[in-house]
Formats: C-alpha cells, structure tokens, sequence
C-alpha cells in the first residue's frame, strides 16, 4: 500500500494519470446475487487509493457484500489524494458513503473537522472481538472509534534471496548483530549484503522507524511519534548511530551509499531479486513480494523469502505496521448501507475473500490463516497478528506530511542526507528536530 | 463610434446651448457604452488576475492557518529558509542563461537554416518538442540522465567511450579482509604483502568479495598450488579467493574447494620498485623466477581492482540544475528558431544584397546587418524566454530525484512545495509567490513598453 502511494516519481506520474482515469470510469453498480437482501434497493458508494489488482480485489469483497445484503456498491479511486478528493467531493454534496482512509493523520482530520459517523455498536462490539486493542486505539480520535482497519501492511520484513544466503553459508539472523555479521559474510561471497532504496526517502524513514521501536520501546516511540519526545532524545541518537554501522558500511549496501541514493524502491528490489542480482537482502514491508513475483518472476516462498525485522539490543523484534482504514461519513446518501459495509468488513469472512485473492494482510485476529493464498503471506499474517498490542503504526505517517511525507524535505531529506555521511548522529538527530517543531507547529 | 465622437466633439460655437447639451448627452453615450463593452473583460481580468494577486498579497501576511496576522514575518522567514535561497539561487541561474543560450542558438539555426534545402523538414523537426508536454519530457530525460548505464541513454554513451580508450579491471569487487591474508592495502587501492619475502619463499594471498559466477571459465581451485613449496631461487605463490560456497571454510587459510583468482596481475616490489610483473595462471599461481636474493614485498597493483567507470552523475546535486537546462533547451530551441526565423524572413533583402555588393563576407553580414536588423525580434524572444523560464516548474519537479531536490529547486517549485507539497504553509507560499510577481514584473513592464512603441 504504503509502496503503492510512494514509490517513484514516474511511477508516482503514470499512477496519477491513471487514477484520474479511473475516478472519470469509477466502477459500474454491481447487481445483486443471493442472500436476504435486506438492503435491497440501495447503493453505497466506496472510496479508496485502491486502483488495478488492488481495486479488482476490494471489489470481490464488495460482491459478496451485495450477494450477503442485496445493496449495490460503487468503488470510486481518488488516486492518492483522499483527503483533497473526498473534501471536494463533500464540499460539491456528492460524499461518498464509506472512505477507506490510508493513514492515521488523515483519519484524525477527517474526525476533527466533523465528517466521520462513529462506528455503530455491531460493529464496536466486532471491532473489540476480532482485533487487538491497539487496531481501535489507531481507528479512534479522542476515544471515539471511528475507523475500522480492515487491511494492513507488515513492514518489518526482510526479504532475502535463499540462493544467496545458502551461496555465502548464512542462516536468517535473529539479532541486529548477526543481521550485520550474516551481511559482512554475505558481502565476502560477492555479493552486496543489503540493497537501500535512499533515493526514496520513505524507505529510509522505515529502516529507522524499526531500529527506534525495537531498541528504545513502544512508548517512546508513540511519544516521538507525537512529537512528546524531541528528535533530539539521547535514544534518537543511539538508534541513528546504530542505523549508522549499517549505513556507513561500504561492503553492506549495494553500490556504497552513493549508489543506494541513486536506487528507487523498485530498484532496490531489482537488486535482490532481478536478472542480475548485485545485494542478497532488501528490507522493506510485505509489498515487497508482490514487486518480486509480478515485476521479477519470483516465486515466493522458494526463490524469495522473509525473515522478521530482527530485535535490536535488548529490545523485542519490532513489528512497524499501517493500514487502511474504512470509515462512514456523515454526509453520504446511504449511510445506514455503509456502517452495514462497515460490519461486513470487520467480520473474518470478509478479509478471508480477499485473503484468497492474494496481495492482502487482514489485521483481524480471527480470520482463518488458511484462507491466505501462499506460506509466506501467511507468515506475515501471523507474525503481524501475533505481535497483537506491540504493533505500531509507520511513524512517519502519523508525523504532518511536511515533515514525514515530502520528497525533498523533512525526515526524508535529513535520512538521506544521513545516508550520505553518517558520521554524525547527534547532528542529524537535532536538523530532524528542527524540522519536526517547525512541521508540528505548523499544524497547529 | 470614434468616428462619432470626433464630429460630436469638433469646435463648434459655444452659444448653441440645445446643441451643447446634446453633445454632452451623447458623449456620456458614447462613455456608457464604451464601458459597456469593456466590463466583460475588466470584470474576468479582475476575477482571474486582479483579485487573486491582491488575496495573495494579503495571504502572504497571515500564518500557515490563515487565521493569525503574523505581519512581515513569513518575507523574513523565506529569506532565512536555506532551501529558498537555493531556490532563488538556481532561479538566477535560470534567467541568466537559459535565454541568452536559447535566442543565441536559435539565432544560429535560424540563420544557417535558411541556407540549407530542407529548410522546412529541419524546422519541422527542432520545433517537435514543442508538441512534446513538459510532463512528458521531463519523465524523458528523467530516464535519459539515469546514472545506470543499462539504464540512462547519456551514460551509457559516455561509459561506453571510455571504455573504449581505457580496460576494465577484472575483479573491481575484489577485496582483503581487515587485516587477513598478510595484505595491506595501499591509497592507490592497490594491496601488497604486510611482510616481505625472499626467493624461496612461498605466499599466500586471500581476497574475498568476487563471485563464483564472475570468475573466469576454466578457473581452477587453489588448494594444490597453494602445496606447492617454492624452489630456492624463485618467489611463488597464489592469489585465491578465500571464501568457500556455502561458507564453512577458515579464513585465512586455503580451502579445498577455494577457487584461484586467474588474470591478477602480480608485482615484485623491491625497495618501492617494480622488478618483475607477471600474471597468475588458472589456479590464481605465480612465481618469479631469477630474482636477485633480498626482501621483497608481493603487490597486485590498483589496476586489478578499479572500479568500473560510472559515468557522469548528471542528477547529483552539482550537475542536476544545468542538466534540467538542457532538457528546457531541447524543448524551447524550436521556438526561438521559428520566431527568429519569421524575423529573419521578413528582412528587406536589399540591405543584405547592397552589403553584399560592397564586397562584405556573410560573418560581417552577420554581424552588422542580420543582428542589427533583428533586435527588436531577439528582444521579444529573449524577454518571452525570461518570464517564461521564471515560472519554470515542471521540468524541475520531475527531473530531480528525490535526495538533490532541494540542489534543484527553483522559486515556483519551492512556492508548490511550501504552499501544498506537503508545508501546507500557504501564507509563506503567497510571499515567495509575491517574490515571484516582483521578479517578473519589470521583464512585463519591459514587454508593454515595447509593444507601446512598436504601436506607434
């Protein structure tokens, strides 16, 4: 998802291009199938990033919520802008009934400025038996629940080539430690450790948001996150430094730092998993698998496979998540359909439909780890289900855009810049505080 | 109705007084409906320039909600940002050559167009970027100053001429680990032996860091060789690649299934000189014969391990502005050749054809008639270039990667930026736009001026 919103500039280009398309074709009405139909006669509209194989797939969701209701559903793509198109949308008198909002800071604004309907009781009482509390902590704005996560991204895997680890003789390391040590050997047999997407500055804020959550803990972490905690927080410097033994580590990163600033995401995958394999792992988030077998041909399990984001000193494995989440507005024509929408996701049966058709991590803890497509997606699921309360949200998308959302600016400049020359934690730790007062305060 | 009111307004004798009156009437008429037929247009203009340039203004003194009237603060505030210096930096960059570049080489080829015979088709295609959208040509030559060679059409010519003049190395990945395999290695990045030797002796160097399948067919492993005891007067030994597949062999030490490195060049080194070169064979062996008794030091010199040659880092944060210039050059050229050309076409040909007659060679035609006589056209051109070339947005926005954006930026990106990429300030957004306007306006008062006296 998060990739999807982010990757390059280009692609970034062709998806705007396309989105706007898809929002002029929409979706047509899906006519209804079986089931009791007590919504007969009724449309919900949905909105969402989703577009192509995503959007495909969200729609079989919607289908057998019609087949189930008898209500029609319409899926309108607003590319990946939601909160410019739904605010427009509502403004001109045309919301759309149920958003599938992709981040926690745009939730928050949609709650704060009055657009969102809480969650009904059904679905309250759904939300506190099918997932962990932190899932409606995330979904809540000043204890109020009003997103419901129905999909999810694990980002705290790493992906590795089996070929190269077996070549160079490493097993998957369980510690920060041996992930350096595995990738020094890995380097030795000729092959760079890790390909680091540094042209793309959100990759970068994922590596660190995994070093901070594991060694400094999750309170600090949701304290920094909402910028309780300065940038400037002794545990700020110590996780930069360790991020740093990485970085500045020629043999470990794929082209040494330069050629890392000059790598995309894309790229980076390209690296591990392409015809001319250069690094033997690449971190980022489970989307990685989707870029390997559609773009690379891997198959995943056998010639791509993960292992968890490793615990960094004496910390827990960290488990660095996000998510859509689906919330009713208060302005939509049928909104009595869409909270029945919103009752129908947070059931396991409706994340087991897509879970079959693949590309898809339900956060729902009840939903039947069978019903995922392949081993490794169902590694994912539970690794992300099992983490339950320890999961935190990508910091960098809680932080105002200006300062964890912006290519060019922000975190994302400071950790490429820190890429470049690691040298000097303490440094880069007050230009990131600097940045993140003068975004906060911005937001205000 | 000018017509009318030149008669209404002639002198007549004042002491008609009905008629005066009359006149008075039907000049306010005459006012009425002059304003009549202008409101549309004041009235659009004032909607769509004059409104929006005033809230600006007004914008550009209220905080990032809008709501909080911060005074000059967002105008001293932009002048401390580093990233708007950088922007005004590049914009002046901007204006001082992309203009001068595009009418000067227009110039040329409109000139030299003329001359040849397929005049039509040669314009046709200089002015085809025109058509080509700014979106578009900027994902272009994105791609075309890709720093990959396999990927970026520019370095894959330029890594292709140097590799023409120059060889590339055959282990550029190869490396000693810290402080194993008795190598040190030099600045030059060459590695030569910690110790010294002497003819009788054997060594042992390990590298690691190539991989199995970039080793050269037929390499063989080390192990025998490394048995191998040297005779009396001859230094020998072996280079191999100490890393078993799979792992599970000791560093430091030759393996049965460690493979040699065949192709390295190998120097004896006496006294910081050279005195025998030879290359290792396929199991990474070599030895030198007939060497005078005394120490030596074993080096494999830089040229194995060079790194192979890059290319130009076109996007890096020095080059990135000239190299968007480039892109705008290729896009715009056509125009400016056009406009020139039309210029240059409308030339009274007896002036070229009487200097001609003196006995003046074309540079001097050139020179003091054709530029003389298209002034006023290169004017046009030049100063539509600078307005044009200050507003210059999407080419930066795209080119640039991510990391040397801010190297890149220029004023109307950093306006983008600030108000809705993601600062959401748009009331400093208003006062870099308010710089904008400042910067623009005496180039549009120029224009005006211009077009005024050209009226006349």
């Amino acid at each position: 998802m998060m990739m999807r919103r982010r990757t390059t500039l280009l692609t970034g280009c062709t998806a705007l291009v396309l989105a706007l398309g898809a929002t002029a074709c929409g979706g047509d009405p899906v006519s209804a199938g079986g089931g009791d139909k007590a919504l007969d006669g009724q449309t919900v509209t949905v909105a969402g990033v989703w577009t192509g194989t995503e959007q495909k797939n969200f729609q079989k969701v919607l289908d057998a919520f019609t087949e189930k209701t008898g209500a029609k559903t319409t899926f309108v793509s607003t590319g990946d802008n939601v909160s410019t198109v739904v605010g427009s949308k509502i403004e001109g008198g045309n919301a759309p009934d149920v958003v599938m909002v992709p981040q926690v800071g745009v939730l928050k604004q949609f709650a704060q400025k009055g657009w969102l309907k809480p969650l009904s009781a059904t679905a309250q009482k759904s939300v506190d038996a099918n997932f962990a509390p932190v899932w409606k902590n995330y979904g809540s704005v000043d204890d109020t629940l009003y997103g419901l996560y129905f999909k999810a991204a694990h980002k705290s895997t790493v992906w590795y080539s089996p070929d190269a680890l077996t070549q160079a003789g490493v097993e998957p390391p369980k510690s920060y430690d041996d992930l350096l040590k595995a990738g020094r050997t890995v380097s030795d047999s000729g092959l760079a450790a890790f390909s680091v997407a540094g042209q793309d500055g959100w990759t970068l804020t994922d590596w660190f948001e995994n070093v901070y959550l594991s060694q400094a803990g999750p309170e600090k972490y949701d304290a920094l996150a909402t910028h309780q905690l300065k940038w400037t927080d002794a545990s700020v410097v110590k996780a930069l430094t360790t991020l740093g033994e990485l970085f500045k580590d020629k043999q470990l990163i794929a082209g040494g730092q330069k050629g890392a600033l000059n790598t995309d995401f894309p790229g980076s995958v390209e690296k591990v998993f392409g015809p001319k394999p250069e690094a033997g792992m690449v971190y980022e988030g489970d989307f990685v698998a989707g870029v390997a077998k559609d773009q690379f041909g891997r198959k995943i399990g056998e010639d791509a496979n993960f292992f968890p984001f490793p615990a960094v000193g004496a910390g827990k494995p960290p488990v660095v998540s996000g998510g859509d989440a689906a919330v009713v507005l208060k302005d939509g024509k049928s909104q009595k359909a869409g909270m029945a929408l919103l009752e129908y996701l947070a059931t396991p049966e409706a994340a087991a439909v897509w879970a079959e058709a693949g590309g898809f991590l339900s956060p729902n803890k009840n939903v039947d780890l069978a019903s995922y497509g392949d081993d490794v997606t169902r590694e994912t699921a539970k690794s992300l289900v099992a983490a339950g309360d320890s999961v935190r949200f990508d910091m960098s998308d809680q932080a105002p855009a200006a300062f964890g959302g912006t290519k060019g600016a922000g975190e994302w400049k400071l950790l490429q810049d820190f890429l470049r020359d690691p040298s000097d934690p303490k440094g880069t730790a007050a230009k990131l505080e600097a940045a993140a007062a003068k975004a906060y305060e911005g937001q205000g | 109705m000018t017509a009318t009111l030149v008669n209404e307004a002639g002198p007549r004798p004042p002491a008609a007084s009905p008629g005066a009156s009359r006149a008075r009437r039907s000049r306010r008429r005459a006012r009425v409906i002059a304003l009549l037929f202008v409101l549309p247009a004041l009235l659009l203009l004032g909607a769509l320039v004059v409104y929006p340039v005033l809230f600006s203004v007004g914008r550009s003194f209220f905080d990032a909600s809008g709501t909080r009237f911060v005074g000059g603060d967002n105008y001293t505030e932009m002048f401390r940002d580093p990233a708007t210096l950088k922007a005004i930096r590049n914009t002046t960059i901007w204006v001082v050559v992309a203009p001068a570049l595009l009418t000067g080489l227009g110039l040329i080829l409109a000139v030299l167009v003329e001359k040849v015979r397929w005049a039509t088709a040669f314009k046709l295609l200089l002015f085809m970027p025109m058509a080509v959208s700014f979106l578009a040509a900027g994902i272009i030559f994105r791609l075309a100053y890709d720093e990959d060679p396999d990927k970026g059409v520019l370095n894959a010519a330029a890594v292709s001429v140097h590799d023409m003049f120059q060889d590339t190395s055959a282990y550029p990945t190869a490396r000693a680990r810290d402080g194993q395999g008795g190598l040190t290695k030099a600045s030059d990045g060459a590695y030569r032996t910690t110790g010294t030797v002497s003819p009788g002796q054997s060594v042992a160097l390990g590298l690691v860091g190539v991989l199995p399948a970039d080793l050269p067919d037929g390499t063989e492993p080390a192990y025998e060789a490394a048995r191998r005891t040297a005779g009396a007067d001859e230094l020998s030994g072996v280079v191999y690649l100490d890393f078993t597949p799979g792992g599970g062999g000791k560093q430091g030490v030759v393996d049965r299934r460690e493979n040699g490195l065949p192709g390295m060049k190998v120097e004896a080194v006496r006294a910081g000189e050279s005195v025998a070169t030879t290359t290792t064979a396929s199991d990474g062996s070599f030895r030198f014969d007939g060497l005078d008794d005394g120490a030596y030091t074993v080096r494999l010199p830089a040229s194995n391990f060079a790194a192979p040659y890059e290319g130009i880092s076109w996007l890096g944060p020095t080059l990135v502005t000239p190299a968007i210039i480039g892109a705008y050059l290729w896009i715009w050229t056509g125009f400016a050749m056009v406009l020139i050309g039309a210029g240059l076409s409308a030339l009274p040909r007896d002036s070229l054809e009487a200097a001609r007659m003196d006995g003046a060679n074309e540079w001097q035609i050139f020179r003091r008639i054709t530029v003389p006589l298209l002034a006023p056209v290169l004017t046009v051109v030049f100063i539509t270039l600078v307005i044009n070339v200050m507003k210059v947005f999407d080419l930066v926005y795209i080119i640039a990667p991510g990391p040397v954006q801010e190297d890149a930026t220029v004023l109307a990106t950093q306006m983008w930026l600030v108000s809705f990429g993601g600062g959401n300030n748009q009331g400093l957004g208003s006062a870099l736009g308010v710089l904008l306007l400042l910067l623009v306006i005496p180039a549009m008062v120029f224009n005006v001026r211009r077009f005024k006296r050209s009226q006349r």
